[in-house]
């Protein structure tokens, strides 16, 4: 199960509706170890591609780096689709390197682009170890404090 | 002295859990062949044929070898080379 604060599932969504119609593309890191997705880092798309992502090899770097000196780890690496249901792809499961990882899907299609649609909008998440998705559940707090009480 | 190899949690497996291995080589090809002789498949995850993988990114550095000669690029003792998994998907 992925828990995630409602400030952070926001930011996802905002980020990947502000990308439409290019893939948007981020982690969330956290502590090592804790399975507690904490700081949100919107990462650019280099490949702006409605169908593709790849964060820039430079920023991806940097980011590691940042969460090495931190002892942070990527809890959650999100992306959106486009045009597409919030499954992983083909691309998506062959190129999936972080086995630790939540990888969380949002799909901005059929107009869940706009912020005022009133739909329901697809944000799912799955693990990807050695090309074998499991989909979890997405619990969605008002903070990771109100989450340790329970 | 030698040249430190920063390696992924993916690859972690072949290095017995450890974080960086050493090895030398006067380039990155040499160092990678260096350090698969003491963690064998390492390279494969890293090199193709006879060139990266498309989604490995290698860093010496902190330069991206794509931009400095890929394999041939050449590393001293001291440096710090990081492999870092691409971040990519459909």
């Amino acid at each position: 199960m992925l828990t995630v604060d409602s400030a952070t599932y926001d930011a996802i969504v905002a980020h990947a509706r502000r990308d439409h119609p290019d893939e948007a593309c981020g982690v969330v890191a956290g502590p090592a170890g804790s399975d507690r997705p904490e700081r949100f880092v919107p990462m650019l798309n280099a490949a702006m591609s409605p169908t593709f992502y790849e964060f820039d090899s430079t920023d991806l770097l940097k980011l590691y780096k940042e969460m090495d000196e931190r002892d942070e780890e990527p809890v959650v690496i999100y992306h959106s689709h486009t045009a597409t249901d919030a499954y992983p792809s083909r691309t998506d499961i062959a190129l999936a390197q972080e086995p630790g990882a939540h990888y969380v899907l949002v799909s901005t299609r059929d107009g869940a682009h706009d912020p005022a649609h009133d739909g329901p909008l697809e944000f799912r998440s799955y693990r990807i170890v050695d090309g074998d998705v499991t989909e979890e559940e997405v619990r969605v707090v008002p903070s990771h404090d109100g989450a340790r009480r329970d | 002295m030698a040249i430190e190899l920063r390696v992924p949690t993916i690859l972690r497996t072949y290095t017995g859990g450890a974080k960086a291995v050493s090895g030398d080589g006067t380039t990155l090809a040499e160092l990678i062949d260096d350090v698969d002789g003491s963690h064998p498949g390492i390279k494969e995850r890293i090199v193709d044929g006879g060139d990266l993988r498309r989604f490995v990114n290698v860093y010496v550095n902190d330069e991206d070898v794509r931009f400095t000669g890929g394999l041939k690029t050449g590393v001293r003792d001291g440096d710090v080379v990081v492999v870092l998994p691409a971040v990519a998907g459909g």
